[in-house]
């Protein structure tokens, strides 16, 4: 029996219900504090004497951005040149040394980083690891001072329980099933192209591409040919034939996103051909939340289309889930855009597009929940990758000054000292 | 047979001989990066098709800071109404229910924030919960969407652990024994007034007090008598009597530091009551790293002094050891401080002074590597409790812009994305 249990739950009702978003909310509980503060400040004061016996009667300063030590950034196989020479560079910037541990699956570009590129770098603070899980797992035994990871849910809890041996702290980039919601004011072949050409994008493989699209029966009607009209377009009438379509990574994935075909009903594509791992872009309806499609990330060029009546049901079956690192919302209306980004939570979100957001480099890239957490790309890289050391440096004389602070107390030094600390305005400064 | 282990030696060498620190020296890395990306610019392409057939050959944009849910917050017995409050105005201001988790060890302050602090908050997102280790792991088994805990290392391994199970990121401060060096070249009288009032505010139960006095043997000649000076100046020839030395908080620790004494030899105090928890303001010289009191974090009111012959062996002391949370160097000669602070790792750093930074808003307060991750105080409490969501709002028309980043690709478009993509940096795929 949980004895927290339903005090968990009462709160998180409550945070669900955006209580504590308001900034008057928050405000109010904050001077509730302060009252509390004022209100019982003997009562404190003699609590904290029985604990403690406690005495309660009060230069250049900046921060220095120093490199951890040795980095380990593990990456995946989907965008394996991007993800690991982003989180690369914001590692070597902010002035560690790397460990590099590329995917064995996508085995030519580990062959170019494991035997080219250290030929660039200085191998005294470079190096190339490579592997499968097992390795991996050795290595991970090892202490590092900052672990980066891209992957997946599952694999970054085996990471992070790794990390926690050695209280390494970690950015974890994470996935998920990115929603995608499109209202019923929208023009289709806009919402389509743009649909299209993101979830099919590198075969699906995307860790932000839309996983899934959300809108009503109506809207659902008008898409599909949409859908169909965009795929045929961008990838001819024999998608298989384009040099724009990306093929399944190996044949594990090939053979788990086959079985996710027999989902629901296929309204556009469904084939396959295992010879060259190729699916092709598949679009799937009267699919139920229970069907595997609907259970893991897809990481495939496979869309599942759920219908739901309205904006709150749609809003309603995404927190129900885990958050996702990417959350799409089309419509004509700012409103409803405003109103998904306000009702949810993901890592990053997108109105009216897909994930651009990831090329801005002044907006910060990570998850959140079983997303990931952490961020990078741009500053926020160097500063993921750095030690934020607060520095206080004083003159070594004054002290005639200074010993205003020593006891013994009279009530002069006393009310000098709290002033001195008031003017600095550190407003919470309890012992 | 750790395969990976002589790799990982040599690169931790190079690292701690500070090669990598010059932004020359990273300027250079990075440049190696880009000259080997277009050189290799085809090898990568032909590889990137082999592996994926992929296609190499294109608005409002904001960070909205977001509360992440539900927080926890754990609290250690030694300020406990600042390290309980002090988080938790960061993650109230930042919009989230939380769950407090007071020290049942400072019984008397747990009793009035579970009893009296919640009547002024709306408690349908705040709570109170009691309880020892026992229900704390209980709890922990919970999800929750952010973990603060402030404590021992050890904890801090055992709630990072539950938190893995549930991906949740944590805030960890924890604490590491904070050297505190001394150079020669340093008024002893100054110091010592210091390093006293640092060392035994609270009778040495603060995280960031200096743990260790580092030395060379003349000036621990200078600072002993200075030392004692100090002492008897703030709290009397009687310094139990006065009303400025707090107690140990429990029988517990008291038995511990009352074990330590035994370590080295004691140069001033020593002396110990079991009735009050009292232990007098005490100085250990003659110290060998291998004893207890240099083992582990002291967390009372207990000095030692460990002797270097110079800047250099205490830096390598230093560094031989964890990361600690706070450091500390004295010094006349501010080219002194300086290397010290260049030369060693540490949460925060104090320049001929205690850690009155603390009481600085625009600091953060955290610690690194063993002393802890993550961070708070003033606004980065704000944001350590922000879930910092990327937004970006495109236009829902405008298509005919869109279209030239559709397939299929002629040689013009390809280029034209490539340029679009170019201006915004490093945008591979």
């Amino acid at each position: 029996m949980d004895p927290f249990a339903d005090t968990l739950r009462r709160l998180r009702e409550t945070f669900r219900s955006g209580r504590t978003r308001a900034a008057e909310f928050r405000a109010a509980q904050l001077e509730g504090l302060g009252r509390f503060l004022r209100d019982n400040k003997q009562l404190l004061q003699d609590a904290l004497a029985q604990d403690l016996h406690k005495a309660t009667q009060l230069d250049s300063a900046f921060i220095r951005k120093e490199p951890f030590g040795l980095v380990l950034i593990i990456a995946p196989w989907n965008y394996p040149v991007n993800l690991t020479l982003v989180p690369l560079v914001g590692a070597l910037a902010a002035g560690n040394c790397v460990v590099l541990k590329p995917s064995e699956v996508s085995k030519s570009v580990e062959k170019v980083l494991a035997e080219v590129l250290p030929q660039y770098l200085d191998q005294s603070c470079f190096s190339v690891v490579l592997g499968g899980p097992e390795d991996m797992g050795k290595v991970l035994e090892n202490k590092f001072d900052y672990i980066f990871f891209t992957g997946s849910p599952r694999v970054g809890k085996i990471v992070m329980t790794a990390a926690a041996k050695h209280l390494t702290p970690i950015t974890l980039e994470l996935g998920g099933k990115n929603p995608c919601y499109v209202d019923d004011n929208c023009d289709p072949q806009t919402v389509a192209n743009r649909v299209v050409w993101f979830r099919y994008f590198n075969a699906g493989q995307t860790c932000v591409a839309p996983d899934y699209v959300l809108c009503s029966r109506e809207t659902q009607e008008r898409l599909l040919p949409a859908i169909q009209s965009a795929i045929t377009r961008f990838y001819g009438d024999d998608p298989k034939g384009s040099p724009s379509l990306g093929r399944i990574i190996g044949e594990k994935q090939f053979h788990r996103l086959q079985g996710l075909l027999s989902c629901g009903r296929v309204a556009i594509g469904g084939q396959s051909d295992e010879s060259e791992r190729y699916i092709a872009p598949t679009v799937l309806v009267d699919v139920q939340e229970t069907e595997p499609v609907m259970q893991e990330e897809i990481f495939g060029p496979i869309l599942p289309i759920v219908t739901v009546r309205g904006l709150d049901e749609a809003v309603d079956f995404i927190t129900r889930r885990e958050k996702p690192l990417a959350l799409y919302a089309f419509s004509n209306s700012s409103q409803v855009v405003k109103q998904v980004l306000a009702g949810t939570s993901s890592g990053g979100f997108c109105g009216n597009d897909g994930f651009m957001h990831m090329a801005l480099s002044s907006l910060p890239f990570g998850g959140v929940g079983a997303s990931g957490m952490g961020r990078y790309h741009g500053k926020f890289s160097f500063d993921t990758f750095s030690h934020h050391r607060a520095c206080l440096l004083r003159p070594p004389g004054l002290e005639k000054i200074y010993s205003l602070r020593y006891p013994p107390y009279s009530p002069r030094n006393l009310r000098l000292l709290l002033m001195a600390m008031e003017t600095r305005s550190c407003s919470c400064t309890l012992l």
